[in-house]
């Protein structure tokens, strides 16, 4: 194993971790916010900045590579995918977070029936699923699964665009409950962004593995390439 | 344009099959570099372009060297008139036992030129091309001995340059070098290419990244993979070419 190998073994493992580290974050604001735990608001505040010194030390790893290594082909596409998802990564977090920090400024819980009417648990669980998925698909290095999150984050923008009408009806209904729908509105908008970061994330994979750069393509030719066999 | 071409090019050494029908070309005014393991057979390439195995005992080439479309092993070429086209520097930088200035006007000199002023002109114009004037232009009768390795080397690059060749081959130009008189070959390398066609051997993949618009891959003899840099080094189409620019060959 060369020394580059050895680097680059490291900083996968180091991307792993970020990426479990993610995933948690995201668990635990879904539990925060379908049980209303504070505690568990606060947990997700606090572990923040530990996804944040993995970014840091990643960027960092990633830079010294780049300098002291010069990696081409396979490898440097690799390091390239690792700077661009360590920042999608962190930007996840930041998204769990301010939905603990949601949480946390209420007193009272939201109503189930905001929960069903507006799908925000379906849309953290594909979430979540997605991420688990990309992450599966970044250390098996399948293409065909990260090409697969492409049509996933659709149904999110979907749930996204219903969004507004729906919570308009609940507040129309519930005007004591402005501020719960508002701050749905300001969740489901976050998990709309999750959705993008992580159909960046699965972009960055299928340039790793295939050296295809399908960002700001039309979904026209993104499905075209997806049915390819 | 296409400046070099070679065909099914095949050069054996007595039993040893070194170079395997090799077909590429070259364009006009480009940098190729050639790369490969040690014995892959890309110095014998760039031999066999200025006809510099036919040295070799028990050499035998077989298939077409084009040089701007005519064959370099054709019985009517003259071997002379072939590397007045093609001038070679080779690894070590080796100046001839006498001045700067007779060092590159050697060239024009053996090659019958005997009007003084042209020579002077000439050899001021290629060890500028050479970007050694500011260095040497006091000390053009000092020996080419107490020259630096660095200086030696572009020396070398000027006495090619004075015949004014269209194409200009490199065997390891810089191997023997330090970075900062590497980092001046290379530099030297871009302005040149503005007048001509350049190949180079090289063991520095990253110096064949950084200078050259084309890269051939060799591996025991053949030809593996032929493309532009930027291909090369962000996605090889060939995972041996992969493996030995990502240095896990073998």
């Amino acid at each position: 194993m060369t020394h580059l190998d050895t680097e680059l073994k490291l900083l996968r493992a180091e991307l792993n971790e970020m990426w479990m580290l993610v995933i948690r974050q995201m668990n635990k604001s879904k539990s925060a916010l379908s049980l209303f735990d504070k505690d568990v608001a606060t947990d997700v505040d606090i572990n923040e900045k530990r996804v944040n010194v993995y970014e840091l030390k990643i960027d960092r790893d990633c830079e010294n590579i780049l300098a002291l290594y010069n990696p081409v082909a396979i490898d440097l596409r690799f390091v390239l995918a690792v700077l661009k998802i360590n920042y999608n990564l962190e930007r996840i977090g930041d998204y769990a977070q301010g939905i603990a920090l949601i949480i946390k400024e209420f007193d009272q819980p939201f109503q189930k029936d905001l929960f069903d009417k507006t799908g925000v648990i379906q849309m953290y669980e594909e979430c979540i699923a997605m991420l688990c998925d990309t992450l599966d698909s970044f250390e098996t290095e399948n293409n065909q699964t990260a090409r697969a999150i492409f049509g996933r984050d659709e149904k999110l923008d979907t749930i996204n665009r219903k969004a507004n009408s729906v919570i308009a009806d609940y507040i129309k209904m519930n005007p004591k409950e402005i501020e719960h729908g508002l701050s749905m509105l300001s969740i489901i908008r976050r998990l709309e962004r999750v959705g993008d970061q992580t159909k960046n994330i699965a972009e960055e994979i299928i340039f790793y593995i295939e050296a295809k750069v399908l960002k700001h393509r039309t979904k026209g030719l993104v499905n075209k390439e997806e049915k390819k066999p | 344009m296409k400046v070099i071409e070679t065909i099914d090019l095949n050069v054996h050494y007595k039993e040893v099959h070194a170079l395997k029908n090799v077909t590429m070309s070259m364009n006009k005014l480009s940098i190729t570099a050639l790369m490969g393991p040690s014995g892959c057979g890309k110095s014998t390439y760039l031999r066999a372009l200025n006809r510099m195995n036919d040295l070799i005992e028990g050499c035998k080439v077989s298939g077409q060297v084009l040089i701007e479309g005519d064959n370099a092993y054709a019985r009517d070429i003259h071997v002379d008139d072939l590397r007045k086209k093609v001038g070679m520097v080779f690894q070590k930088p080796n100046p001839f036992p006498m001045s700067i200035f007779e060092n590159v006007a050697y060239g024009l000199r053996v090659n019958g030129v005997r009007d003084k002023k042209f020579i002077h002109e000439q050899v001021e114009k290629a060890i500028h091309q050479a970007a050694l004037w500011d260095e040497v232009k006091d000390f053009l009768k000092k020996s080419a001995m107490d020259l630096s390795g660095g200086q030696q080397q572009r020396l070398c690059i000027a006495r090619a340059l004075v015949i004014e060749p269209s194409v200009l081959l490199m065997d390891e130009p810089t191997s023997a070098l330090d970075p900062i008189s590497s980092a001046k070959i290379e530099e030297l390398m871009f302005d040149l290419k503005k007048n001509y066609t350049i190949v180079i051997v090289t063991h520095n993949i990253q110096q064949a990244a950084r200078i050259s618009d084309n890269t051939a891959f060799f591996y025991i003899g053949e030809l593996i993979e032929l493309g532009t840099t930027k291909e090369i080094f962000t996605n090889p189409k060939n995972e041996r070419t992969q493996n030995y620019i990502t240095g896990r060959f073998g």
